[in-house]
């Protein structure tokens, strides 16, 4: 079954992290990563450059609105995602609890639909 | 809870009879196997009430078997099957359980034992106090589908309209699945904090039982001796340290219930209960099960708790309490359960064991960080403290701030009587003696 890990995170705080431990935390990513290659739970995975460079896009009757930022204004944004096959929930959580950034922010784990 | 007897004990039908009984204290074995059989919550439960509709139907001329929990849980799954493969063109969801159910039949051809038994009820356990479900949710479908409650029960019981509780019910079964939450008793890795989650879901729906949060009912029996059973069934299957602590805490909480509300329907002070009453059988269980809790090397929240309960339930009298020992186990309490209502109860330990000056002096020092600030119970402690150092005044005021922060009707009456013992030792029976704006 299919899981998006959704990692929230200060965004501001991850601006203001002194190099090293911004390389420390790169390190921690990449072997994460690789350990869940690994193990064979990685699908895919980003992450993303911060929320001044988001734009919301509304589409209402034809017509098209483009705002600046994201879609909404929270404490915690989105700055990155994994794309993961577990074999359930406890085992995506498993998986999801080792993401570096749940040690600062938090993973959202979500269930993917299948429409199969 | 007392199940309606739907045949009648005089219908002169021993089957029914033996079916009803079997019911009441086997259906949620069979369930616990069923959902992990057929993998579906709604499933099981369809499959459960099949299984002793087929009992009915078949006991009377085949004889009831000698072991009817096989029985039923084989019943319940070759029916469920059947209408599955029956319902399976018209649902793709009930054709993939039936594609499973069917194959998993022909994987494990073996007989279930005692020992798979007691392992599916723990995973319905588990399962129903998964972390992914709200604590809402982990209470009712715990209640309903481990305790066999009925909905309207358990609405009843939580003071929630029966519809949003039926609501929360499915909810949940609907994150199992989709969310795809296993059926499993937890690794060893994960297993403590896990069983904190099903221990708190216990103990919720024990305070639930014991003390309303609202309105008049002070307790509500039923619902604290439901938690009693699934603590007792949670020790039969799992004899962790913590929830022979939480069984005994339960057990000793539940022994003085007859004391602790008076006729009248106000709370009557530990101190102040008819100890008499306290239920023996009780005490004795509960203080068997703390021993057997404390004797392991890590001693949680739960078993503390428990042994401080344990020396007031074995005190003969409120003055005999063993305070220097209940403040020492709230020292480690403390510890282990850092919160403001534990710190709370440590300061009014401490001024039993050595006094109300260092008691009030620990006391103020909380309030002072503010946390407790909205807590009547905290303002009632303190105002109790005060009158003790004969501070009347600061003591009335304390009692006034406690009683402006309870809604709840039997502790308002308390606090209401303590602000008029307190008027009459000091100043005598007329009320008005000191007007309130004379005081500053």
């Amino acid at each position: 079954m299919k899981y998006l890990c959704l990692i929230y995170g200060d965004e501001s705080a991850w601006a203001r992290m002194p190099k090293g431990d911004m390389g420390k935390m790169n390190e921690d990513y990449g072997s994460f990563t690789e350990s869940i290659r690994g193990s064979g739970h990685y699908l895919g995975g980003e992450a993303l450059q911060p929320t001044t460079t988001a734009t919301t896009i509304r589409a209402r009757n034809g017509a098209v609105t483009t705002t600046d930022g994201p879609f909404a204004e929270t404490k915690e944004q989105l700055g990155g995602f994994y794309l993961i096959e577990a074999r359930d929930l406890n085992d995506a959580i498993q998986v999801a609890s080792r993401i570096p950034g749940a040690r600062t922010g938090s993973v959202e784990v979500r269930p993917i639909l299948s429409f199969s | 809870m007392v199940r309606s007897d739907e045949h009648g004990p005089h219908s002169g039908d021993s089957i029914h009879e033996v079916v009803d009984r079997l019911y009441r204290t086997d259906s949620r074995r069979v369930l616990a196997t069923l959902i992990r059989l057929l993998g579906d919550f709604d499933l099981a439960e369809e499959a459960l009430q099949e299984a002793f509709v087929a009992a009915v139907e078949r006991w009377p001329t085949d004889g009831a078997p000698a072991n009817p929990v096989p029985w039923l849980v084989s019943a319940g799954r070759f029916r469920a099957i059947d209408r599955l493969r029956r319902e399976s063109s018209f649902d793709a969801r009930r054709d993939e359980l039936a594609r499973e159910a069917v194959s998993a039949i022909e994987s494990d051809a073996t007989d279930v034992g005692e020992h798979e038994f007691g392992d599916d009820r723990l995973r319905l356990i588990f399962t129903c106090c998964h972390p992914a479900l709200s604590p809402e949710a982990q209470v009712a479908l715990t209640l309903r589908t481990v305790g066999g409650l009925t909905t309207e029960e358990i609405a009843r019981a939580f003071l929630v309209p029966a519809p949003t509780l039926a609501q929360r019910i499915v909810r949940a079964k609907t994150k199992i699945r989709a969310a795809r939450i296993p059926y499993e008793v937890p690794s060893a890795s994960e297993r403590p904090a896990r069983l904190d989650t099903v221990l708190a879901v216990l103990y919720l729906i024990f305070n639930e039982g014991y003390s309303a949060s609202s309105g008049e009912a002070l307790t509500r029996a039923d619902v604290s001796l439901e938690a009693i059973r699934l603590g007792r069934l949670l020790v039969d299957l799992l004899p962790e340290p913590e929830a022979l602590g939480l069984l005994a805490l339960m057990l000793l909480h539940e022994s003085r219930r007859e004391s602790r509300v008076a006729r009248d329907g106000s709370l009557v002070l530990l101190e102040e209960q008819d100890r008499t009453t306290w239920n023996q059988a009780q005490i004795r269980e509960g203080v068997a099960l703390a021993e057997r809790a404390l004797v392991s090397p890590s001693v949680g929240p739960y078993a503390l708790q428990a042994a401080i309960a344990a020396l007031h339930a074995e005190a003969p009298t409120a003055q005999a309490t063993d305070w220097r020992q209940i403040a020492a186990l709230y020292d480690v309490l403390l510890e282990a359960l850092p919160t403001p209502v534990v710190a709370l109860n440590r300061a009014v330990a401490i001024a039993m064991s050595r006094g109300p000056d260092e008691g009030l002096a620990e006391l103020d020092a909380l309030l002072a960080r503010g946390e407790l600030d909205a807590y009547h119970l905290a303002h009632a402690a303190r105002a109790n403290l005060l009158r003790r150092l004969h501070r009347y005044d600061e003591s009335r005021d304390a009692y006034e701030r406690a009683l402006s922060l309870t809604t709840q009707a039997t502790e308002r009456r308390f606090i209401e009587r303590r602000l008029e013992t307190l008027r009459r030792d000091v100043i005598g029976p007329a009320p008005h003696a000191t007007p309130r704006s004379a005081r500053s």
